[in-house]
């Protein structure tokens, strides 16, 4: 289970991971021993557990969170991918890489300042990044006198601004990161709460439907050949699979190119094996001779992918340089990169209102909006909102190779045509 | 629907491979860093289920320290021998005849001088990629690390410069003379290891299992004798059933008193350990900082 940190700066994010891996006994002697140093030398008497996550010097000095930390820990029940990402505006382009593979997003707020714009923001990311569970963290209950008023209120405030979210499921708790309030322990300063704690819920999410398993997808990474006797006309394409299952025998489709084939053998990290599924790390063989490389995206027949080169998508731009229309960026999509220019901004996200602005002038570092692009070659996707890992993709400038912006692609507004496969006969 | 559900381990196979084969499809001169020890095992079984029924794409690079333990160089010469793959191996020694290196006066850890040897290793092959086993759990700095760790033309680390990685898309772009750093075991913890060697049957050094070695007490550790570090005045040799948790430098290597002889004995140990694997290594403990510093200037 992966989940990430979201929300304003001081609102207890790296504390909270702090409090988790102490109170779950994840913490080891060399480790808070480190901890006790940095605060002798401080001058403090408490150690401070955002140290435990701030690992860069910048940070420490700072004491603030500048890139995303993963954590790890396990408890009987479950194994846990934490990432503590950064609260800062300028550093939302690493909040939204530790989003992007998590099952579940923590929204801290500050029971003091409620509600507040960055709190909005990260919780609109989680949102548009297609983070399945919330949990909203009402934290620092212990300097508003555990009050359930208060707590009711910013509920009330964040549920006025869910409409806004594309979320499956939320959940608020109210917790103090600092004093250990209803993060692993029940709070005893809070009998009017009822729900679990922060850990159990963690625990108990159910996150297995997660991936997509209905419609089989899987971009070709790598030809395996190995070019020896015993093998001498063996093709594994291999890839992992971003989604569906899929059977020795059955008919699968090779786009863009529009071949078809039957699945001859598949092999998973177990060795040969009559299935395979989401998202597994996957080589197979085909039964008839056709050209599949890397880049192409082998598919099931019912709902089929879009192929085209016109595209319309939400962009996270991450990077200083301004987004240029009618440039030519490189993007990569699944395991292929092609050349695209950007040739409309339609709307951008008002940070503080979360109103899309229409016509926008620019986009620069840390902007949301979403744009049309033409790509050199055709992509092969399905919407982002029906699977994160075939509707998602980054810009990479051509000439610095710096990676520019992060992608969420939509259906496209005019209907597709459906693509003409050819039997390949041998 | 629940047979289509992978374990914890399963999914961080999936990814390692994934990661594995990316390297192989989009740099042209990769190679993986195996020194025999836990965790470069490990990827070397990734790499060989990723790229089956082939033969791993990739040489397997070596920096031998001089402080290396003998038992780890046998075994990773041995099994290099047994998958038909090709090993190269440079010295620090050799690195501080030619002046590539040098050592500063006291210094007892060859850990350090192993970063101009890599750098040097790298451009004498032209590596654009090196795999490597380093986990975000070992370290806070390494905490902090991609998936592909982009280095400068100087084999330098920027951390506040990471480029954003999403899903698993990973962008391994580089101009001439940049290379990338890989590291497919990112996301896994020491227990998974452990896991997976136990899950693999993976045959590993006997070192990491409970022997008898000769050891002195040193600033909180027992290091073990040998020629390179024989016991100072005042301090008593003890022979102690010891195993190594990481390892690093035979200087500075600690060993932990073990009675663990099967891998469910480690698990167990782990399970129950109060300090983290690199706890035993003093090349972590010099300062808050010492392992970010030692990676921006081109440490693993
Ligand atoms: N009183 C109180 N202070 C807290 C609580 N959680 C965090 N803090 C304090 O708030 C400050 C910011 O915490 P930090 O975890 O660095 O916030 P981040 O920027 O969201 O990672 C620190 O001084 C913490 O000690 C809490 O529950 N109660
Ligand atoms: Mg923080």
């Amino acid at each position: 289970m992966r989940f990430t940190t979201a929300g304003s700066v001081d609102d207890g994010k790296s504390t909270l991971i702090g409090r988790l891996l102490h109170d779950s006994k994840s913490i080891f002697e060399d480790q808070w021993e480190s901890l006790e140093r940095s605060a002798d030398l401080a001058g403090g008497t408490e150690v401070n557990l955002a140290n435990l996550t701030d690992g860069l010097r910048s940070e420490r000095e700072q004491g603030i969170t500048i890139d995303v930390a993963y954590r790890y820990f396990a408890t009987p029940r479950r194994k846990f991918i934490i990432a503590d990402t950064p609260g800062h505006v300028q550093y939302t382009r690493n909040m939204v890489t530790g989003a992007s593979t998590a099952n579940m997003a923590l929204v801290l707020i500050d029971a003091r300042n409620g509600v507040v714009e960055q709190s909005k923001r990260h919780a609109y990311i989680s949102s548009l990044l297609g983070i399945p569970h919330m949990t909203v963290c009402i934290n620092k209950m212990d300097l508003v006198d555990y009050n359930e008023e208060r707590f009711r209120e910013i509920r009330e405030a964040f549920y006025a601004f869910i409409p806004r979210l594309d979320i499956r499921d939320i959940s608020f708790i109210p917790i103090s990161a600092l004093k250990g309030d209803n993060v692993v322990t029940e709070s005893a300063n809070m009998p009017w709460y009822h729900g679990p704690t922060l850990l159990s819920h963690l625990e108990d999410v159910y996150i297995a439907s997660d991936w997509n398993l209905k419609d089989f997808r899987m971009p070709v990474q790598y030809v395996i050949r190995p070019h020896t006797d015993e093998h001498h006309d063996y093709r594994g394409f291999a890839g992992q699979i971003t989604g569906g299952t899929l059977k020795v025998g059955d008919q699968i489709g090779v786009l863009p190119s529009g071949d078809r084939s039957t699945v001859k053998s598949i092999r998973t990290h177990n060795g040969p094996s009559e299935e395979a599924f989401c998202p597994q790390s996957i080589s197979l063989e085909l039964e008839h001779n056709i050209d599949v490389s890397r880049g192409d995206t082998l598919t099931s027949f019912d709902n089929l992918p879009y192929t085209t080169q016109d595209h319309d998508a939400h962009l996270c731009w991450m990077h200083e340089k301004p987004l240029q229309l009618g440039k030519k960026y490189l993007i990569k999509h699944g395991s292929r990169i092609t050349k695209v220019v950007f040739r409309e901004l339609v709307n951008k996200i008002d940070v503080h209102t979360l109103e899309e602005v229409h016509e926008p002038i620019g986009m620069g570092l840390n902007d949301i909006g979403r744009v049309r692009f033409k790509s050199m070659g055709a992509l092969v996707y399905d919407a982002y909102k029906k699977n994160r890992y075939v509707g998602g993709f980054v810009i990479i400038d051509e000439a610095s190779n710096d990676t520019l912006a992060a992608g969420m692609l939509r259906s496209p507004d005019k209907p597709q045509p459906v693509p003409d496969f050819t039997d390949y006969v041998i | 629907m629940n047979q289509y559900k992978l374990t914890h381990l399963e999914l961080l196979e999936t990814e390692a491979i994934h990661v594995m084969r990316e390297v192989a499809a989009e740099f042209e001169r990769p190679t993986l860093m195996f020194s025999g020890g836990k965790d470069s095992i490990v990827m070397l079984r990734l790499a060989e289920k990723a790229f089956r029924p082939a033969r791993i794409p990739f040489p397997l690079l070596n920096v031998d320290t001089g402080h290396n333990f003998p038992e780890l160089n046998e075994f990773r010469d041995r099994r290099a021998k047994e998958l038909g793959a090709k090993l190269i191996i440079r010295t620090v020694e050799d690195a501080l005849a030619k002046g590539i290196a040098t050592q500063v006066p006291g210094e007892i850890s060859r850990n350090r001088l192993q970063i101009p040897t890599l750098l040097a290793a790298i451009e004498e092959f032209q590596f654009d990629a090196a795999i490597g086993g380093a986990r975000r759990d070992e370290e806070k700095a390494r905490a902090k690390e991609r998936f592909f760790s982009f280095r400068d033309e100087f084999g330098q680390w920027e951390p506040k410069k990471q480029r954003p990685e999403l899903w698993n898309i990973y962008n391994g772009r580089l101009l001439p003379g940049q290379n990338m750093r890989v590291f497919p075991l990112s996301n896994w913890t020491e227990t998974d290891v452990w896991e997976y060697i136990a899950q693999e049957n993976l045959e590993l050094p006997h070192i990491y299992f409970a022997h008898e070695r000769e050891v002195v007490r040193r600033k909180g550790q027992w290091l073990p004798v040998n020629d390179l570090q024989p016991p100072k005045e005042g301090e008593e040799v003890k022979t102690l059933r010891v195993r190594v948790r990481t390892i690093g430098d035979i200087m500075t290597t600690g060993c932990i008193e073990s009675d663990a002889t099967e891998i469910t004995d480690i698990l167990a140990e782990v399970a129950s350990a109060r300090v983290t694997e690199r706890g035993g290594r003093a090349d972590d403990k010099v300062s808050e900082s010492s392992m970010e510093d030692r990676k921006r200037e081109g440490y693993f």
